[in-house]
């Protein structure tokens, strides 16, 4: 019996510059393949379907397990993550796009460094005294522990911006991923006697007046977290630190 | 001499506390990473970190976490570094409390733990089922608060190649090739720290991350660098098997009460949650009652490979066994463990809460790595420092579960201070090193990637070597190793070195060229290959996770002594330094008593 195979588009560009073309695969299809093996598959064998030799297809990917962020990409239209896309549950032929709101490095790679430097801008850290061994840290209710862990699994892939009608590469808005870490680092005992300094770089071009409300981002997240609701908690508090600077007459 | 010059590779755990550490006492770090240091692999530990802090009334301490791990171990590691770390780990908790991780937390809001594979103590701290993620997340964010300062300077999407001699043998600096660009530099330094993490890919298929080539650790190698206890390699007992890698699934499973088991009559076709109690073999609580389905790894994985292969008692169709959590309470277990079974939900398509989970050993982990002397992380080149995974110390011939993530942050404590105080020694820094010193390497180094680069005839495919190493290494160097297959394996590793110098690239572009960077990787990992299997070749004994079934007892009259691998003109040799017991006497190792 010949073996079963299956067709993969995929969108290639060599650098930034250079043009757009799409080439198609012929793969053989096992079970519980993902779409990172396809992309092996095709690293082994770089012939597009028609016969012409290409090159190995470029892309990120490390953990394969989704908890490193790195694949996300467009996968038939949807931004996901590709380690986690079984070939299985994908209509066929898959279709594979690098992710559109980030500067394209080549083919299926993008830039997606503004994540890191909004996360810098929004001082997205507990700022302790040193590594000295100078105790516990605070206590916490398990109750916080349950809300701020979810938060805290953002892998930083972007898909959350990939949806959001408000990020472009023009506009400096950072997205419902940032506005949620801001959440979390303002919850914990310690973040929260810093969190002016955060709400304050949320109240700055790019910062959340920004959001439209189109609540794409929360069914984009593979992770599950609470975008709309993340949003939601941090517009209160921006609010209520404006109110009471402007009581201060800061 | 001027501010001296630190460069750190790597920025898992290990590499961002040295980072911390060196920019907290006020020098500028270079942290060099292949990937965002976000994404590292240290993101795939899921279980926990070992401190024992006693907590839970058990009457614990750091020298019963000490005892544990020597003695899991099989005392082939150095003790005094074990005993330090071991003493470290309730401080190291306390600082990752305070920088902001989101561990369990009991009703009174204090740290909760769980127990893990042997010991008989709830000592492990976690968050969620993804307790590396989390840990690394708050050591990134101290590095990004120093890099808002200044103190940090990032360059992601760099990969290191060599590191930088000087005529008298000492560290000047590294060469690195930019991922995007593909132009290869030298960045000058007094010391450099390498934590560059595992090297599961040498084995194809591993529970690791793609960028765990050690290719890193196989240039230093090449370099001068000693190797030590190559062949120590752990295979950890539950993974989902996948062609890609094969996903963990964490000892924290049965840390909170998951079982092992098989059905009693082997080839029962019936579904696993149909099959009842009384016909149910949990054949780690019979045959070790006392730890039960938490012994150590190597001896967990030894019983289901005898279950499945000896006994021919594994699951119908495949080589399996199943790991079962379904008796635990739903809300425990979204709880507890939602990371591991969220992994196994996506990738299998079946609810863990439902089913009981299929697993199979799967490599996991290198208990060897670069040499590092007895107190200062310092490798036996001056200048070059290593910590984390990478190098050989605190596990010896088997690590605990949870013990990793521990020594990685006390190596990188560790490690940064005492490169700061190598680089503050020295009578003259890397400024006044000659230019040509640095040209030569970066000429070296730039020829190798031309040639690759200008080689037209070639024939061979990059992934389909790494593939056949990869299939050669996990069948002839992982669970039983037989001499007769090592030696088998030595000779495949030569007929695909030889291969290796027909390879065909493919890819001749000069941007963001990732075949080039494979390739690279490619003829570092057949080294280290060969490193792997003649260490196991030498050493006739079982002991920890290397197991030679002709000779099955650990022989300490001749082989209580660390493997250390040097590489001179091609040439790998093997020679052994004693190993420091000088606090524990070497002792039996058993976990068969009663409980
Ligand atoms: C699935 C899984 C689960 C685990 N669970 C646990 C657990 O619960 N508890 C526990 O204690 N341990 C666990 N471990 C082990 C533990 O995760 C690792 O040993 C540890 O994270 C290694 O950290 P590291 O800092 O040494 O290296 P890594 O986190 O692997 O980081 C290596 C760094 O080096 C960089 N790098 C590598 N090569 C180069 C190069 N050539 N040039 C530049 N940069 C380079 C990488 O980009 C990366 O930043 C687990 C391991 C796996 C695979
Ligand atoms: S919030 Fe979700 S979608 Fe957005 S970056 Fe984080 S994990 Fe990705
Ligand atoms: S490879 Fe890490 S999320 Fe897919």
């Amino acid at each position: 019996m010949a073996d079963k195979t299956f067709i993969v588009r995929i969108k290639r560009q060599q650098r930034p510059d250079e043009s757009v073309r799409w080439e198609e695969y012929e793969l053989r299809y096992r079970p519980h393949m993902n779409v990172i093996i396809c992309l092996r598959d095709i690293a082994e064998k770089p012939f597009t379907r028609s016969g012409v030799e290409s090159t190995p297809v470029s892309y990120d990917a490390n953990c394969l397990e989704e908890v490193c962020g790195a694949c996300a990409m467009l996968i038939n239209g949807t931004a996901r993550q590709a380690c986690t896309a079984l070939v299985d549950d994908l209509e066929k032929p898959i279709r594979l796009e690098p992710l559109t709101k980030f500067p394209l490095v080549r083919d299926l790679v993008v830039d997606r460094s503004k994540m890191f430097e909004d996360l810098k801008r929004t001082h997205c850290w507990i700022p302790i005294d040193g590594t000295y061994d100078i105790g516990e840290g605070p206590r916490m209710a398990p109750s916080v522990q349950e809300k701020g862990y979810p938060l805290s699994r953002c892998i930083t892939c972007g898909n959350c911006l990939e949806v959001c009608p408000k990020v472009n590469q023009r506009d400096p808005f950072v997205g419902a991923a940032i506005v949620s870490q801001v959440r979390l680092f303002n919850m914990h005992p310690t973040g929260a006697m810093h969190s002016a300094e955060r709400l304050e770089a949320l109240m700055l071009p790019g910062g959340i007046a920004d959001c439209d409300n189109a609540q794409n981002c929360v069914k984009a997240c593979p992770k599950g977290i609470p975008l709309t609701e993340s949003l939601a908690a941090v517009n209160g508090q921006v609010l209520v630190h404006a109110v009471k600077s402007w009581l201060r007459g800061e | 001499m001027t501010q001296p010059k630190i460069i750190v590779v790597g920025g898992g755990l290990a590499g961002l506390m040295a980072t911390i550490r060196v920019a907290e006492s006020g020098i500028p770090v270079d942290l060099f990473s292949i990937v965002p240091v976000k994404r590292s692999h240290s993101v795939c530990a899921q279980g926990g970190i070992n401190a024992a802090k006693n907590l839970k009334g058990e009457g614990d301490s750091t020298w019963k976490h000490f005892d544990d791990t020597i003695y899991g171990g099989d005392f082939l590691a150095n003790q005094p570094l074990v005993k330090g770390m071991c003493e470290a780990a309730p401080a190291i908790i306390d600082l990752l409390d305070r920088m902001g991780v989101m561990f369990n937390r009991t009703p009174e809001g204090l740290l909760d733990f769980r127990r893990f594979g042997g010991t008989l103590y709830n000592r492990t701290a976690f968050a969620g089922a993804t307790t590396g993620q989390q840990l690394l997340y708050a050591l990134d964010e101290q590095v990004r608060r120093f890099e808002s300062e200044d103190k940090v300077k990032k360059f992601e999407g760099w990969t290191f190649l060599s590191v930088v001699l000087d005529d008298g043998g000492v560290c000047r600096g590294i060469c690195g090739m930019d991922l995007r660009t593909m132009e290869i530099r030298t960045f000058p330094c007094d010391a450099a720290i390498f934590c560059t993490g595992g090297i599961g890919v040498v084995f194809g298929r591993s529970t690791n991350s793609v960028v765990c080539t050690g290719s890193a650790q196989s240039a230093l190698f090449q370099q001068g660098v000693y190797y030590a206890n190559g062949e120590f390699i752990q295979v950890h007992p539950t993974a989902i098997p996948g062609e890609d890698k094969c996903r963990l699934m964490s000892e924290s499973a049965r840390g909170e009460g998951g079982r092992v088991w098989v059905p009693k009559q082997a080839g029962d076709k019936r579904a696993g949650k149909d099959i009842p109690e009384n016909e149910r073999f949990y054949f780690l609580e019979d045959w070790y009652p006392k730890y039960g389905n938490l012994v150590p790894r190597d001896v967990a994985t030894r019983a289901i490979h005898k279950i499945v292969f000896e006994m021919k008692m594994g699951l119908v169709g495949e080589p399996a066994v199943y790991l079962d959590v379904t008796h635990i309470p739903r809300e425990t277990l979204d709880r507890k463990l939602e990371g591991i079974l969220e992994i196994y939900e996506k990738f299998v398509g079946v609810d863990p809460r439902e089913e009981p989970m299929k697993v199979f050993p799967a490599m996991h982990y290198t208990m060897g790595g670069l040499w590092v002397d007895n107190q200062n992380q310092a490798t036996n080149v001056p200048g070059i420092y290593a910590a984390g995974e990478c190098e050989y110390q605190y596990h010896g011939a088997n690590r605990l579960g949870a013990n990793s993530l521990v020594s990685c942050i006390y190596g990188g404590m560790l490690a940064g201070p005492a490169a700061v105080r190598y680089a503050r020694g020295l009578e003259s820094g890397c400024e006044n090193v000659p230019g040509a010193i640095f040209e030569r390497e970066r000429v070296r180094q730039q020829d190798i990637t031309d040639a690759l680069l200008n080689q037209h005839k070639g024939t061979e495919n990059p992934i389909t070597i790494w593939r056949e190493m990869g299939d050669i290494m996990t069948e002839n160097v992982t669970v039983i190793r037989y001499n007769a297959n090592l030696q088998k394996t030595l000779v495949k590793l030569d007929e695909l070195s030889e291969r290796f110098t027909r390879i065909n690239l493919q890819d001749r572009t000069q941007w963001a060229n990732q075949t080039l960077n494979f390739v690279r990787e490619l003829g570092n990992m057949l080294i280290l290959a060969r490193v792997i299997t003649m260490g196991a070749l030498a050493r006739n004994e079982t002991r920890g996770a290397h197991y030679k079934p002709d000779f099955p007892e650990r022989d300490d009259a001749n082989w209580l002594k660390t493997t250390k691998a040097s590489y001179n003109d091609g040439n790998i040799q093997l020679e052994y330094e004693p190993v420091d017991t000088s606090l524990l006497q070497p002792r039996e190792r058993k976990y068969t008593a009663k409980a």
